[in-house]
């Protein structure tokens, strides 16, 4: 059981990182990341969504009827998001102007659509909350990451305006990177996000096939410790290639 | 008695990529002086900038994709890339501006692609069109010719065109008090912003249009930069001229129908970035399309949208947007106009097909 969560971790943070490797949920990775705040606070709200739909779909997929599946994900999945979206009006209303359409528009995100049929439907629901959680936190990551480099690119600064979520206490968590910052308006631009998902992907890639290379390094190295060389014929080294 | 003692196979050694590009980047020195002359050391200055900063992303990316560097950086491609960017770009551009443009155009627009001949976008365009949305006011901030405005040519010496280029523009502009303005609109601007002046009555009230001649020039010296290119056969007379050719008919249209709205086509074909563009970024071998159809097809697409940006858009002028999109059509034009070759039948086209019907 416990191999199964630590091959879920596995997959939610990395090799199947829903943002970066999947590119499920696109539109409102790239429209909110020009800031901290608000791909944090976006991050958040997918994450209870997920972990509501995955709950729910689980519990309920022995009741629910194949053929008309899709539509009652949907139904489960339109009803969380509105409750989020009031709840987000009634606790943090400026952040909710800000997101505006990208609160309602979490019922379209494929992640939690993707989730629901893939996973939440075979599973048992411990397992099934463990995937919708670990998948929204990669999901999440992912948002940060692209909203504090746009945010210092385009703005010089760090963590700006976070009391629309946290309250009072993060009034002083700006960090300015750059005084007299001109500002570069490209990072907060659509095609900011778009160019620094795409160097995301590969700061991934790369990492992925450095490991890879080293592994296979690792491999020849076992080959040629484990198996003596023919005897009778010492000359001769394995030909490993 | 001399003998004609050249025999049959006239072979002649392939043209190298170093070689053409040698050549334009030859072409392109009338228009750097014309700019120099009459703008002041600003344009000499970032070219060389560019020109530094273009060689040293080009070489660390090739270092980096483990290529042979001293190879590539010969072909001349970056030091092209990088003095077209120079001369689009206004003259007091500070410096971080042509850095982040050269940078763009190098590191993002071509090596990531895969280097010379991979890019699909024109990287002098990319790296313009970049900091020209990331920055708005430093890359409206054009002055007006000095030699015409009456000054005397060195009015912002070099010293002082290096200070403003490098530490920055309204800190030098307290220590130049001799100087009361030197940034001014151009004229794509000044006939873009007309508050409610017809198009004659900004030709007798701006200052700006009196002075137009220095832009004219500027134009010129690019237009037989660009003769010089056709004549050595670096690329056909298909784009440029269907540039011209086009703009200068549909301004006419509707200059014809409205001479006080619309501008004339004089000032669209000699003012902005017509003449660079007909002839230095239109005919990039890479971006844009190949066959000859293919090129009258995508030149008359780049003037048809630099018009309507120009009369109806945000943006005074729009050589960067307008090449951009038709870079992004080259493929599909090229699919299109493949030119019939020797001994094989003309194409089939639509769903005529003569060979089911005999």
């Amino acid at each position: 059981m416990s191999v199964e969560y630590k091959e879920l971790t596995l997959n939610g943070l990395w090799k199947n990182n829903p943002a970066i490797v999947q590119l499920l949920g696109l539109c409102p990775l790239l429209a909110v990341t020009a800031s901290v705040v608000n791909a944090l606070s976006l991050g958040i709200a997918s994450i209870l969504v997920l972990i509501g739909s995955n709950f729910a779909v689980s519990l309920f997929r022995s009741f629910i009827p194949k053929a008309v599946r899709l539509p009652i994900y949907v139904m489960i999945i339109a009803a969380l998001v509105t409750s989020i979206e009031l709840a987000m009006q009634a606790l943090t209303y400026e952040l909710y102007l800000i997101l505006g359409i990208f609160i309602p528009l979490i019922v379209t995100n494929c992640i939690i659509m993707g989730r629901a049929e893939a996973f939440a439907a075979k599973n048992s629901v411990a397992a099934s909350l463990y995937d919708g959680f670990i998948m929204g936190l990669g999901f999440t990551i992912v948002l940060v990451l692209l909203g504090a480099i746009r945010e210092i690119l385009g703005a010089g600064t760090l963590f700006a305006d976070m009391h629309l979520l946290f309250g009072e206490i993060a009034n002083n968590w700006k960090i300015v990177i750059f005084d007299d910052y001109v500002g570069f308006l490209f990072a907060i631009l659509p095609p900011g996000a778009f160019v620094g998902l795409g160097l995301l992907i590969a700061l991934k890639n790369l990492i992925d096939q450095s490991n890879a290379n080293r592994k296979a390094h690792m491999q020849v190295i076992n080959i040629t410790e484990l198996e003596p060389l023919p005897s009778g014929n010492n000359s001769k080294p394995l030909d490993l290639t | 008695m001399a003998f004609i003692n050249i025999s049959s196979p006239h072979v002649q050694r392939p043209t190298k990529t170093a070689d053409i590009m040698r050549l334009v980047i030859i072409a392109t020195i009338p228009g750097l002086i014309a700019m120099t002359f009459f703008f002041g050391w600003g344009t000499l200055i970032n070219t060389l900038l560019a020109i530094v900063v273009a060689l040293a992303c080009e070489a660390a990316c090739i270092k980096l994709r483990k290529r042979p560097v001293m190879f590539f950086l010969k072909d001349h491609s970056a030091m092209l890339t990088a003095i077209l960017l120079a001369l689009a770009l206004p003259p007091f551009a500070p410096w971080w501006v042509t850095v982040t443009a050269v940078f763009v155009a190098i590191v993002l627009a071509k090596q990531l692609y895969g280097g010379l001949g991979q890019n699909p976008f024109n990287p002098a365009m990319v790296g313009y069109a970049l900091v020209l949305i990331s920055f708005p006011v430093e890359m409206t901030r054009w002055t007006s010719p000095f030699e015409l405005s009456g000054n005397a040519w060195n009015v912002l010496g070099f010293s002082d065109t290096l200070q403003v280029i490098f530490l920055g523009w309204s800190e030098t502009i307290q220590t130049l008090a001799h100087i009361d303005s030197y940034s001014g609109a151009t004229p794509l601007d000044t006939l873009k912003h007309r508050n409610g002046l017809t198009t004659e009555e900004i030709w007798q009230s701006s200052t700006v249009m009196a002075n137009v001649g220095a832009w004219y020039a500027v134009s010129l010296c690019y237009f037989v930069g660009g003769i010089f290119l056709i004549y050595r056969k670096i690329f056909t007379w298909h784009a440029p001229i269907t540039l011209l050719v086009t703009l200068a008919l549909i301004s006419s249209l509707f200059f014809a129908i409205d001479p006080d709205s619309y501008a004339d086509p004089l000032i669209h074909l000699t003012t902005g970035a017509t003449m660079l563009g007909a002839f230095f970024i239109v005919t990039d071998p890479v971006s844009s399309a190949t066959s000859n159809k293919g090129k009258i097809i995508f030149a008359a697409g780049i003037a048809i949208l630099v018009y309507c940006v120009r009369t109806w858009g945000n943006y005074p002028d729009a050589m960067a947007f307008a090449v951009m999109l038709m870079n992004l059509c080259a493929p599909f034009i090229d699919q299109y106009t493949q030119p019939r070759s020797y001994g094989h039948k003309q194409a089939k086209k639509g769903s005529y097909n003569p060979e089911k019907q005999s």
